[in-house]
């Protein structure tokens, strides 16, 4: 590894004499680099920027880092952490060195997640109608109703438009060979649109130079996309429909993301005090009276928006919200029961749901994904627990995980205990290495392995449009030191 | 308008008009000390105390230093500076979308300042080092940090309701404190008990005029003679000065107004009877009348009315019954 560290020193030297200050000990091992092609060379898309960090003295760098840490955390953009004191609030980690993603590249993804999207609606619609896929046996039927998030309340009912999904954050890696594959889909609830939006605010400040050397894709357009989008979906198509954005409240981890995007989009945000229904109406309480509510552009979970019909200890919610939605009186974006479509059993299907809709092959693959219901498939799996990543299907974030290589003996025989108890609830991946990229840390620049989490939007004539799509997304570092 | 937006605005208003007041309360006599006898010591503070609504949770054990720091930094309590800086910023973030980024920034900033944990660490160390110093620095700060925000607000953010809301936020909250402020000075200005007169009651009136900002308004009306109705008359009934009760409740009842406008309508016959009334009250009286029919009487009735008013605007903005949103 090192001599070809070398390679890299030495042919940046040659190249344009650069010094690329803090990346001496940058090291590339098997998993594809974002940087740097396998034999060291910088990926030519990276040239404009590493030029421009490496004119920057090095102690520039870090007051840049902090002045847009200090940044964040003036404006609050936090989130909470949760199991701490009450109200821990931290900034967003962020990483100064901007992810390059080159148009060609971001075609494709653009193209795959608008066929995936489309895909998927379709099949929830299909599921909680005519059921023709499961009549037809591409996807089996017990999957389906065995999900925990299939409502059956949903069947049979008119959603506005037949959009089921209206937002959606959908999680990419980069395998060894570079290609993208999709690695969960969010349909529920999915956060994080907000962090990208003002990630990208801070870096035009920080780095003006860069957005004019590189001709960067505009994301800005988000919010008002949205909100056309949740205009359109207005029972009857009223037409000055009353939109709230429902959050659970000032403590939920993602309330800055709520207020920032009511904000954005000049919509109210409202707790679930803060409406009420009537005679099948949804409401909410203003100081000049009771106001009737149209659309919710909702970030409250299925099982917790009525208690009514849902989690009966539910506090967040509105008592009667479901009814006043099954009688079309109120628009819920996205709809309820949309978590079946990212469930991570049903996920190994999506290939064939995508085929049987659309007629087309996926552009965007699938991971490798063993499902535990199928005995075969099992059984391989707890042969190689150790090179696995077994997940829980309707966990998200890392909840519910085991991830082979780093765990114990015990925890991988707690695992297939669980699994043996309970297949449905679980499928296994083979690990697989994410991409890599150098990120700012305190003396220097280190690898992270990074995902992808685009924000596709909806457009007005009824699927997304290309070229709005946001381009940069958020970095997670999955801590590899 | 949301009523839970209401609701937030109008007490983080209320909770920054207390943090200043408290503020500068503190350091106008911690200043006071420095020019005092042994024995004024206890009737001062015990009068602060006082003038703040005799908190529970705050206890003076003769030891004004000690008094100051818990009525500045004891975490938990609604009393103390920083515990009012917490909740007025911590309503603020339930309605981050209503207010403007930079009434946000200056109001989170101020926070983030006041509640860093090397800020209790620092402040205990010093207190350590040199027992008989007070948190100066400190309370100036936080009096700049609330008067920018004030500023901020007014000319960033929309004055339409929720403005409207913060207004009334704010004079409730002084009218309320002034009145209390009055009250607690009681014996040193109009109780014509010789033996409590020693020579340096000027001190003590320079000190009640300075806890409300007052002393070089004051002098500019009444030239720097100080006489205690005349003290009083400024107080209660100047027209014109932003911390007299006459200004602050004409201006509350002005933001009552213009949300009636928005929002009221028919509802809010009783809620404009009752600050109507106080407002003409106190635009149509003169300080002999209030002094022959009893001062500390007049107080308790203007607080009376104050607490009306709050009670009333709940229960027309707030917290009404769904039946009678209905109905109307």
């Amino acid at each position: 590894m090192l001599c070809e560290c070398d390679a890299i020193l030495t042919s940046l030297m040659a190249s344009d004499d650069a010094q690329y200050p803090g990346l001496e000990n940058y090291q590339l091992d098997h998993a594809y680099d974002e940087m740097f092609d396998p034999a060291g060379q910088l990926h030519e898309h990276y040239l404009p920027l590493m030029n421009h960090f490496s004119s920057l003295p090095k102690e520039d760098l870090q007051r840049k880092k902090q002045a847009a840490d200090l940044s964040f955390l003036n404006q609050g953009i936090t989130f909470t952490v949760y199991g701490r004191d009450e109200g821990t609030e931290r900034i967003f980690p962020y990483d100064l060195l901007p992810r390059v993603i080159t148009a060609r590249e971001w075609d494709r993804v653009e193209t795959g997640l608008k066929q995936r999207i489309t895909a998927l609606n379709l099949f929830l619609k299909d599921i909680y109608n005519e059921g023709r896929i499961l009549k037809d046996n591409i996807v089996p039927r017990e999957l389906v109703y065995s999900c925990k998030q299939f409502r059956r309340h949903m069947i049979g009912l008119n959603v506005p438009r037949n959009v089921y999904i209206a937002v959606v954050g959908t999680d990419l890696i980069r395998l060894e060979s570079g290609e993208f594959v999709v690695l969960e889909d969010n349909l529920r609830v999915p956060s994080g649109v907000s962090y990208m939006l003002t990630n990208r605010r801070v870096m035009k400040r920080i780095f003006p130079q860069l957005f004019r050397s590189y001709n960067v894709r505009p994301i800005e357009q988000y919010p008002p996309l949205l909100l056309a989008t949740l205009r359109s979906l207005a029972p009857d198509r009223r037409p000055e429909p009353n939109i709230v954005l429902l959050s659970p409240g000032g403590f939920n981890s993602a309330y800055y993301e709520h207020a920032y995007l009511a904000r954005q989009m000049g919509i109210e945000l409202v707790e679930g005090r803060d409406l009420s229904t009537h005679d099948n109406v949804v409401y909410m309480r203003t100081t000049s009276g009771l106001r009737r509510v149209d659309v919710i552009y909702r970030r409250v979970d299925d099982d917790f928006i009525d208690p009514l019909s849902f989690r009966a200890d539910s506090m967040l919610g509105v008592s009667g919200l479901f009814n006043a939605y099954r009688a079309g009186n109120v628009t819920l974006a996205n709809a309820f029961g949309t978590g079946v479509a990212d469930d991570k059993a049903i996920y190994a299907w999506v290939p064939s749901i995508i085929k049987y809709y659309l007629g087309e092959d996926p552009i965007l693959p699938n991971v490798k994904t063993y499902l535990m219901s199928e005995p075969k498939e099992r059984d391989h799996v707890l042969q190689n627990l150790e090179k696995m990543v077994v997940k829980a299907v309707g966990e998200s974030g890392g909840y519910g995980m085991l991830i082979g290589p780093q765990s114990t003996a015990a925890q991988r025989a707690d695992f297939a205990d669980k699994i043996k108890s309970d297949p449905r609830n679980y499928i296994a991946q083979p690990t697989i290495n994410f991409s890599r990229a150098p990120c700012l840390v305190d003396d220097g620049f280190q690898a992270r392995h990074v995902d992808l989490r685009p924000y596709p939007g909806r457009a007005q004539e009824g699927i997304a449009r290309g070229q709005q799509f946001p381009r940069r997304r958020q970095q997670r570092h999955l801590g590899l030191k | 308008m949301l009523s839970r937006v209401a609701d937030s605005l109008y007490w983080m208003s209320r909770y920054l008009e207390r943090a200043e007041h408290t503020t500068r309360l503190l350091d106008v006599n911690l200043n006071l000390m420095l020019d005092e006898s042994a024995n004024s010591a206890e009737r001062r503070w015990q009068r602060v105390l006082q003038s703040l609504g005799s908190p529970k949770d705050v206890t003076w054990d003769r030891d004004p230093f000690a008094l100051t720091r818990q009525l500045t930094f004891a975490a938990h309590s609604q009393s103390s500076v920083l515990g009012c800086i917490v909740a007025a910023r911590e309503n603020a973030r339930h309605v981050r979308e209503q207010i403007s980024t930079e009434m946000w920034q200056r109001l989170n900033s101020l926070y983030l300042q006041v509640t860093r944990p090397e800020m209790q660490s620092d402040m205990h160390a010093e207190a350590l080092l040199r027992e008989h110093e007070a948190p100066t620095e400190f309370l100036s700060q936080v009096m700049e940090a609330v008067h920018q925000f004030q500023g901020v607000t007014d000319s960033t953010m929309s004055h339409g309701e929720g403005w409207q809301f913060i207004q009334v936020g704010r004079y409730m909250e002084r009218a309320s404190a002034t009145a209390m402020l009055l009250e607690s000075y009681q014996d040193e200005l109009w109780r014509e008990h010789e033996h409590l007169r020693d020579g340096n009651e000027f001190l003590e009136w320079m000190g009640l005029l300075r806890s409300a900002t007052a002393f070089e308004a004051y002098c500019k009306v009444y030239t720097a003679d100080l006489a205690p109705e005349w003290i009083l008359e400024f107080l209660l009934l100047d027209a014109d000065f932003p911390h007299s009760l006459r200004f602050s409740i004409n201006s509350m009842q002005h933001a009552l107004e213009a949300v009636e406008h928005v929002s009221g309508g028919a509802r809010s016959d009783k809620l404009s009877r009752i600050s109507g009334r106080l407002s003409a009250t106190l635009s149509y009286s003169s300080v002999e009348e209030i002094m022959s029919g009893g001062i500390v009487k007049y107080l308790h009735q203007v607080q009376k009315h104050c607490a009306e008013i709050h009670k009333a605007i709940y229960e027309l903005y707030i917290d009404y019954s769904v039946q009678s949103a209905l109905a109307g």
